[in-house]
Formats: C-alpha cells, sequence, structure tokens
C-alpha cells in the first residue's frame, strides 16, 4: 500500500513536466505576443519588441521553456504580464474564492446523492425512486451553464431574490453552489443508486438475513459498506469534473476566483498565469485521484491487503 | 415422540413476468430431533426453495409462499409475525449456503460475522462473543483460529470459507442446520472434509440437518432418512439404505443407473434419463415424470399419483408412482434388468427430437466426446 | 461421485434452455435495446435531429447568417408578447437572424461535431489500445507513460489551451474553425479509449480461444482482427455511444466562453452565447438552444443507457 502510493506521488513529477511543456508549446504556438493586440493601450512596434525583449519573449522557445522551467522548480512563476504583480499572489487571491466555492459544491452534492440514492435503492419504483432518477437524469444531461442561466433567469430576474454576479456573502454564494453541485450530483445519485442495488442482490445479504438480523442492520452494516466502495471511487473524477466545471460557473457569475482568472489570461495571452494556473490544476486533480485510489484501498479490505 | 419439523403441504410459487412458477408444490415432511435428512434432485427442482422457506427467507417480489403449515418446535413459522421469525434465524435454525465465496461479506472480519449473531441472539458483549468465536473456528478446525478471526474472507481458502460459515451456523446451537449443496463449490478431497466435520459436530451437538444436494454419493455416507424431489414434489421417501437397495420410482431408477460403475465394462453406455425437467409455469396435468418415463402408462399423464407407502419394501417408503403402487404394473419389475418399453423410449426421443437444430447438433457433439 | 445428471443431460438441458429464447449475443442485445421504451425514444430524437441536420438547406425558412437588423429580437410565436413577429417562427436574435433556422443550422454542425471526433478517436484509440496489448513489452509502457500524462491534463482545460491558441492561426480558419475543433476533440478524447480496448485485449488474450487460433496457425494480424476484436467491442460501443454527446456537449461549453466555433457560423453553443448578452430583455434567444441541446444530450443518454443495458452480459435472465 505504502509502496504504491510513492509511486503514484512521484508520477506526478514527470507529469507536470510533460503538462507544462505541452501547455508552454502550446501557448507559444500562437502568433503574436501579448502586448500586440491591447486595445487600451495600443503600442508601437519599437515599444512591443522592448517589451518582448524585456520579457524575454523572444528568444528561442526551448530556451524559454529552460527558465521557466529553472524557476518553476523554486516556486518562481514570474509576473503577470498584464498586472504586473507577482503570479503567485494573484493565484493567491483567487485560490481561497475558488476552493471555497468547490468545497462548498462538493458538499453540498454528497448532501444531496448519498441519501437521495441509497433512499431510492432501497425503494426502487415508489415516487422517491422516480424523482430522483429524473433529477439525476436532468442534472446528468442539461449543459450547467444552461442551468445557469435558467436559474439566473427565474431567481435573480424574475424573482429578484438572488443577485448575479458576485462574490462575498450567503446570497451570492447560493446559485454559483448550487449549480455546480447539480452535474456532480446527478451522477453521484446514479451511481449510489446503482451500487446499492448491486450490493443488495448478493449472497451475504441473504447470509445476514439468515441469522436474524433485523433489516436496518443488514442495509446499513452489510450492504452500505459494500455499496459505498464504488462511490467513494468515483468521487475522484467527480471532483476533477468540479475543479474544470468551476471554469464556466465563475465565468457566468463573475466568482474572483482562478477559473475566470484562467479564461482571462487566455485571452490576453498572458503567458506566466496561464502556465502556473495550468499546472496547479493538473496538479490538484492529480492529488484528487490520488487520494480517491488511497481511500479506496483502504476501504477495500480486499484491495489493502493484496499490496 | 414429538417432531422437531413439520412440514404439511407447502407451496411457494414466483409470480413472474412469463407466469406463476410453482415452485415447491405440496411438500410434506417431518424431521426428529438429531436427525439427518437428505433432499435429493436436479437443478430446478425446488429443493433449495424448500430450504429458504423453512426460514421465510423467500424474497418477496417475486416469491410468496402461498400454502401449508410449517410446524417447528410446536409452532407455525409461517403464521409467525417477522419479529418472532428473526428471533428463530442464526438462533434456533440456521443455514449454510452453498457458495462460500460470494456468502460470506468481503469487507467484514470473519469475527465480525461470526459474532453479529452471538450479540444477537445469545445476547453477548463484544469480549465474550469474540471469545467464543474462537473456539468456534478451533471446533471446525481452523489453525491459529485467534489470528485469523481478524482476517477477511478472501484470505481463507474455498474449504476454510465453508468451514467459516458451518462455525457460523452452529455458533447459537441451533436445533436445526439447513445445508443448501455445502459441498458442491468444493473440491473432491476438501468434499469428504466438509461432510466428516459436519457429520461429527452434528452428532456431538444432537443438531439435526436437512441436506441438500444433487449429488446422490454425498447422502449415503450422510444422511437416514433421503426425499428425492422431482418438478417441485417429493416422488420418494425412504431410509437411505432402503432407498439405494429397493427404490421405487422410475426416476430414482434412472438416478441411480445413470450412475457410472466401477465394476462396469468401459464399452458399456451410459444411460441418462432421456428428455428434459417439467416447466414450472405450465405443470403437465398427470405425474411430472410422465413425458420422461419409460415405463408409463395412461394413467400416467392423466392423474397425479399420490405419494403412497409401496408393497414390497419397508414401512416407511413412500413413492409417487401409479405403478409401483398397491396394484400397479411395476410392482414386481426388478429395475436393473427391466430398462421399460423400448416404443416409450423411442417416443420420448421423437419428443425430444422436436427441439431446434442447434440444440440437436449441440447433444450430437457431446454424444461424439 | 456419482450426480443424478450426467454430463450430456446436463448440456441438452442447458441447450434446450437456450433454444427457448434463440437468440446469439448481438441478436439477444438488439432485442433487449428494443424493449427499452427510453432508449427507443432516445433513438428517435436523434434521428429527427440528424434529419434536420441533413435537410437543414431544405427545411430552415430563413438562411441562419444573413442579418435583418430591423427584424430583431422578436419573441416565439407562443410568447404571447407583443414582439412577435409572424415571420419568425421562433422569434429572431439581436442581428434580425431567424433564430428557428439557425436551430436546425445548429443540429448539423452539433451532430458532425460528435460525430467525427468520435470516429478519429475510435480509429487512434482502438488502434493503439490493440497495438499495446497485443505486443506489449516496451511498446504497452510507452502507451501507458504516455496516456498516463494526457490523463493527467484535465479535459476541459486542455480543450481550452488549445482553442485558445490555435484559433487564430490558418488552423483555425479551416471550415470556421471546425477542423481544429475535431482536432482538439480527438486529442483530448482518444486516452480514455485506447485505455479501455487495451484493458478488454489484455483480457481476451488470456482466453482459451486466442491459443486455439494459433496453435492452428492463424496469422497475428488475423487473430487481432477476426477473434479479438468483435469480443472487446460491446464496452467500447457502449464508450463510443457516451463520447458523442460528451463532444458535443465540450463543443457547447467551448463555444459558449466564446472560443469554439467561430461566429456567424451558428451551433447551439455559439446561439446561447449570443443569448446571454441580451437575456435579462428575453430569455429566449439562451432557452431555445438550450433546450435543444439538452433534448439531444438527453436522448444520447437514454441510448447509451439502454446499449449498456443491453449489452451487459450479466444481465442475461
Amino acid at each position: 500500500m505504502l509502496k504504491y502510493t510513492i509511486r503514484r506521488l512521484l508520477l506526478i513529477i514527470p507529469t507536470m513536466f510533460f503538462v507544462a511543456a505541452i501547455t508552454f508549446g502550446l501557448s507559444r504556438a500562437a502568433p503574436g505576443s501579448p502586448f500586440d493586440r491591447n486595445e487600451n493601450r495600443p503600442l508601437s512596434q519599437a515599444a512591443i519588441d522592448r517589451l518582448n525583449r524585456l520579457y524575454g519573449i523572444d528568444r528561442p522557445i526551448p530556451e524559454q521553456f529552460a527558465i521557466f522551467i529553472g524557476n518553476a522548480v523554486k516556486l518562481d512563476f514570474g509576473s503577470s504580464l498584464v498586472r504586473d504583480t507577482p503570479v503567485v499572489e494573484i493565484i493567491g487571491r483567487g485560490l481561497p474564492v475558488t476552493a471555497q466555492l468547490g468545497v462548498q459544491a462538493l458538499l453540498l452534492s454528497l448532501a444531496i446523492s448519498l441519501p437521495l440514492g441509497v433512499i431510492s435503492a432501497l425503494k426502487q419504483n415508489s415516487a422517491v425512486d422516480y424523482a430522483s432518477l429524473f433529477f439525476a437524469t436532468i442534472g446528468y444531461t442539461i449543459p450547467s451553464f444552461v442551468i445557469a442561466i435558467f436559474l439566473i433567469f427565474i431567481f435573480a430576474v424574475d424573482l429578484k431574490l438572488l443577485p448575479i454576479v458576485g462574490w462575498g456573502d450567503l446570497r451570492h454564494m447560493i446559485l454559483p453552489t448550487v449549480v455546480l453541485a447539480l452535474g456532480p450530483a446527478a451522477v453521484l445519485t446514479r451511481i449510489t443508486r446503482a451500487s446499492m442495488l448491486e450490493a443488495i442482490r448478493q449472497d451475504y445479504v441473504r447470509t445476514a438475513r439468515s441469522k436474524g438480523l433485523r433489516e436496518q442492520v443488514v442495509v446499513v452494516g452489510h450492504v452500505m459498506k459494500n455499496a459505498m466502495i464504488p462511490v467513494a471511487t468515483i468521487v475522484g473524477p467527480v471532483t476533477a469534473a468540479l475543479i474544470t466545471g468551476s471554469f464556466i460557473i465563475e465565468q457566468i457569475f463573475s466568482v474572483p476566483g482562478v477559473g475566470r482568472l484562467y479564461l482571462v489570461s487566455i485571452n490576453q495571452r498572458d503567458y506566466p498565469v496561464i502556465m502556473a494556473t495550468t499546472l496547479l490544476y493538473a496538479f490538484l486533480i492529480m492529488v484528487a485521484n490520488i487520494t480517491v485510489d488511497i481511500v479506496y484501498g483502504v476501504l477495500d479490505p480486499r484491495i489493502k491487503l493484496a499490496n | 415422540m414429538p417432531e422437531l419439523l413439520e412440514v404439511k403441504d407447502l407451496k411457494t410459487q414466483f409470480f413472474t413476468r412469463d407466469g406463476v412458477v410453482h415452485a415447491v408444490d405440496g411438500v410434506s415432511f417431518e424431521l426428529a430431533a438429531g436427525e439427518t435428512l437428505g433432499i435429493v434432485g436436479e437443478s430446478g427442482c425446488g429443493k433449495s426453495v424448500t430450504a429458504l422457506s423453512l426460514m421465510r427467507l423467500i424474497p418477496n417480489p417475486p416469491g410468496k409462499i402461498v400454502e401449508g403449515s410449517i410446524m417447528f418446535d410446536g409452532q407455525d413459522i409461517l403464521k409467525m409475525d417477522e419479529d418472532d421469525v428473526r428471533a428463530i434465524r442464526g438462533n434456533n435454525i440456521a443455514m449454510i449456503f452453498q457458495d462460500p465465496m460470494t456468502s460470506l461479506n468481503p469487507v467484514l472480519t470473519i469475527s465480525r460475522q461470526i459474532s453479529e449473531a452471538l450479540e444477537l441472539h445469545l445476547k453477548m458483549d463484544r469480549a465474550e462473543a469474540r471469545k467464543r468465536t474462537v473456539e468456534l473456528l478451533e471446533l471446525v478446525n481452523i489453525p491459529s483460529a485467534k489470528k485469523r478471526a481478524d482476517d477477511y474472507p478472501h484470505q481463507f481458502s474455498g474449504g476454510m470459507r465453508q468451514r467459516v460459515m458451518i462455525a457460523m451456523a452452529l455458533s447459537c446451537n441451533p436445533k436445526l442446520i439447513l445445508a443448501d449443496e455445502p459441498t458442491t463449490a468444493l473440491d473432491v478431497t476438501i468434499q469428504a472434509q466438509i461432510l466428516d466435520l459436519l457429520k461429527n459436530l452434528g452428532r456431538e451437538f444432537r443438531t439435526a440437518f436437512i441436506l441438500i444436494t444433487h449429488d446422490l454419493g454425498v447422502v449415503a455416507g450422510m444422511t437416514q432418512r433421503i426425499h428425492v424431489m422431482y418438478g417441485g414434489q417429493i416422488v420418494e421417501k425412504a431410509d437411505t439404505g432402503e432407498l439405494f437397495a429397493n427404490p421405487k420410482m422410475p426416476y430414482t431408477w434412472g438416478l441411480l443407473r445413470s450412475i457410472p460403475r466401477l465394476d462396469e465394462s468401459r464399452k458399456a453406455k451410459l444411460l441418462p434419463i432421456e428428455g428434459l425437467p417439467p416447466d414450472l409455469i405450465a405443470p403437465p396435468p398427470g405425474c411430472r415424470f410422465e413425458p420422461r418415463c419409460q415405463y408409463r402408462r395412461e394413467i400416467c399423464s392423466q392423474q397425479v399419483p399420490e405419494l403412497r407407502h409401496i408393497p414390497n419394501s419397508k414401512p416407511d417408503h413412500e413413492a409417487r408412482c401409479f405403478g409401483t403402487q398397491e396394484g400397479g404394473w411395476l410392482v414386481d419389475t426388478d429395475w436393473h434388468k427391466d430398462t421399460g418399453s423400448a416404443r416409450e423410449l423411442e417416443a420420448i426421443k421423437a419428443e425430444v427430437a422436436d427441439l431446434p437444430p442447434e440444440v440437436k447438433r449441440a447433444e450430437a457433439a457431446q454424444e461424439e466426446k | 461421485m456419482a450426480t443424478i445428471t450426467t454430463p450430456a443431460q446436463q448440456r441438452a438441458i442447458e441447450m434446450n434452455n437456450l433454444a427457448r429464447k434463440q437468440r446469439s449475443l448481438w441478436g439477444d442485445a438488439f432485442w433487449r435495446l428494443r424493449r427499452n421504451k427510453a432508449a427507443m425514444l432516445g433513438l428517435g430524437i436523434i434521428i429527427t435531429a440528424a434529419l434536420l441536420a441533413i435537410f437543414a438547406p431544405l427545411i430552415a425558412p430563413y438562411d441562419p447568417i444573413i442579418q435583418n437588423t430591423k427584424a430583431a429580437n422578436a419573441d416565439p410565436f407562443f410568447a404571447g408578447t407583443k414582439y412577435v413577429d409572424s415571420n419568425y417562427l421562433l422569434g429572431s436574435d439581436q442581428l434580425g437572424r431567424d433564430i428557428l433556422s439557425r436551430l436546425i443550422w445548429s443540429s448539423r454542425i452539433s451532430m458532425v461535431v460528435g460525430l467525427v471526433p468520435t470516429t478519429l478517436v475510435f480509429v487512434i484509440g482502438a488502434s493503439l489500445g490493440m497495438a499495446a496489448a497485443f505486443y506489449g513489452g516496451w511498446v504497452d509502457n510507452l502507451l501507458m507513460r504516455f496516456t498516463d500524462v494526457i490523463y493527467a491534463f484535465p479535459d476541459l482545460l486542455f480543450l481550452i489551451i488549445i482553442m485558445a491558441t490555435l484559433r487564430n492561426t490558418a488552423l483555425g480558419d479551416l471550415m470556421g474553425g471546425l477542423i481544429l475543433m475535431f482536432a482538439a476533440l480527438a486529442i483530448v478524447s482518444w486516452v480514455g479509449l485506447a485505455r479501455l480496448v487495451r484493458g478488454q485485449v489484455l483480457s481476451l488474450k488470456e482466453k482459451e480461444f486466442v491459443e486455439a487460433a494459433r496453435a492452428t496457425g492463424v496469422p497475428t494480424r488475423r487473430i487481432m482482427v477476426r477473434h479479438l476484436f468483435p469480443n472487446a467491442l460491446a464496452p467500447v460501443i457502449v464508450s463510443l455511444a457516451f463520447s458523442i454527446p460528451g463532444a458535443m456537449l465540450a463543443e457547447a461549453t467551448l463555444s459558449f466562453i466564446g472560443i469554439g466555433i467561430k461566429p456567424p457560423t451558428p451551433t447551439w453553443g455559439v446561439m446561447i452565447n449570443e443569448g446571454f448578452i441580451v437575456f435579462a430583455q428575453s430569455p429566449w434567444p439562451v432557452l431555445l438552444p438550450g433546450f435543444c441541446i439538452s433534448l439531444v444530450m438527453l436522448a444520447f443518454t437514454f441510448l447509451g443507457d439502454g446499449l449498456r443495458d443491453a449489452l451487459d452480459p450479466r444481465m442475461k435472465n
């Protein structure tokens, strides 16, 4: 178990390297420099050239990459080309916001989906079951931005209950969190329900009943313990989806998080910010997946002891 | 002596999309304390469903016990409410299932799974239950019991897992243990060990057993009495020795004939029972075995024979056959020599021949082997 | 030990049970799929959308690109407001283009965006996956490390970077951004399928019938195509069925952010993007394409679920 974990953690390094290389290559593949298309302060070609030289953008790409890696290892990602503040600082301002949004959405989706999935499995074909299947299908098939716009229309425009943009207090946080949570909640509900249905059909459930245990004890102590394992492993990809989903949500609701920063910086060709945020996201997702694998190993004794 | 278990006219049915399956269709039998009864039959004859019905473990949709009574220790299990039945399960009646790999919960330790029943029925606390669990594991010959009690099912071999199931069944000293194909999933050498274990434990604790299997060899050494089931009904009842020496039902003859014998010449052909098991959704109006019986007569397809005492046999020997009952045409038949009417055999084969070509091709391929 | 039924009898019984429901794997799956009402509904919707897509030039009342600012911002006929214009059944957007026509033409792009990358993913992923599994050794290792890296790259992130950076290049201009979109979607998604196929082939490689084919001298490539391929197919089919809506959703998301297909080419995502700007005045330019894409996604989800249930061997009886 330990060896496996260490191996996964070590794999992060070469993976991050390649992620950086690909991102670097692609972002430099776009023609022009970040100083070109700037409607606010149109610059003369000479000024642009000077800035390019200053920021090292005119040097050959492999050389730029080497410099970048050299600095990145020291966690020095330079300064934003647009805002002239250290990248780390800019990200530092946006990260807590995104983190809060993400964690809230994750908790909300778990709080909805786990009970819903369990109950609808236990009461198959009941009203609750159909309702939860309906909800799961909606959340899964309708794109998040469509739901977002729809909810904005109802709550913000029509009923004027909630604000559309901004972040800070509860009223601002409700819509973005709910919309972000819906997709994962839908997936988790389906998986939980399917997993419970599968587990409850197993032979060991019959054995448990044959010992005279109450149905409640059978469900919680025997069925759920097994059923939750596949659910736990899905939390990894779900978290990854949450992280990427937050881009769109932050864009729509103008939440000042890292996602919106990312999209803006891509438009502006703000290379240092692009690189740093890409690496950050890749890192977070890898950590999420590794954590899930570890948790899975802990929960399922067949895996825990096999290693 | 009052019987421990008295089953009268048990009928269990399954309501499916294709129709109502009459899985158990009027089964009656008794069992005394400490006795071992064997129920034999092929897959689908209703023996497992009978056992599950005794514990009321039939899944409610789609199954239902529609008729009958099960008197255990003087009380009708079918009339009890759910709480009382649960008090009996694992406590007075316990069950050992066929596949020990899937019948044990993979994410709970063995100790936990055995202690559960102890804590529930015998009201032991954790420590007591744990001690008793280790004792039980030692009883079924699991080495290093104390250490292994904290292991998980997948860490045991098949034979050991079945021992764990036996330990679990014995834990609350039940009066009756239902063993549903306890050795089918195991290697032959392990089978013998497990059966021995069951026999010794049964003797030591004076537990009654119902041993359910399709394997005649298993019941031969283990049981005092045997009931043969076919198509959801019991078709023959006899003491074990009597059944093998003096069977009185064409189905049983077919079974015994189809067993390859060491003292036969290698060239002798196996005599299978031609034909296929009955459709339990629409059972035939007469004897269930009639479509495959080479001794059949017209009455066999018109009425269902009752289970009655057979002439020329021991007093408790009963069979469900018009031919062997009082006044029947098979009363004096020597089944070793007389394999029935060749014309009926051809007719049965012809009915089988009505099957689609794929089936016939498969059978032909099987013949050539 | 002696048993009641001989092997010959058991076989006969098995075969007869099979004969009672006499079908092959594919026939069985097909029959089961047909019984699944949701899946059939989904299939119906998809076929309708496909027909709309194919016959768009004949069905759409207006050209989707031509602007007519005098007739801008009309509402759909059922909205009941005073801005309804009888020329435009579902209303017009802020540049005066007919929404109905744009919706119909959008289905064209969306269908294509769903199908083409998925086909590319299949071709690339399946061949690489099979090759890795079959040849093993360093080929396999190389592929696995490669896919690990791409896997670690969050999908949407990768797509955003590719689209954003290459959009304004020559590549990005081909066919209004479609070629780039296809390429981007294919590059990002082939990994999953390659892994799946590799896993399937690996598990099949061990099976006896490959030994049998080898023993009779069947050449390696024929083993791969004739024997391994069909059996690995079922989960692959399901995966592809879900790839199509995935690609459509990705395109819609990218277009919504503004780095997808270039206007004036209409796709549902582009329409939602444009509608978002004015949606405080009227929700319809957003809701209508939103409804369309949701409906098609729903249809594919039902179909995919139906396929999965139909092809899952465990579900037999």
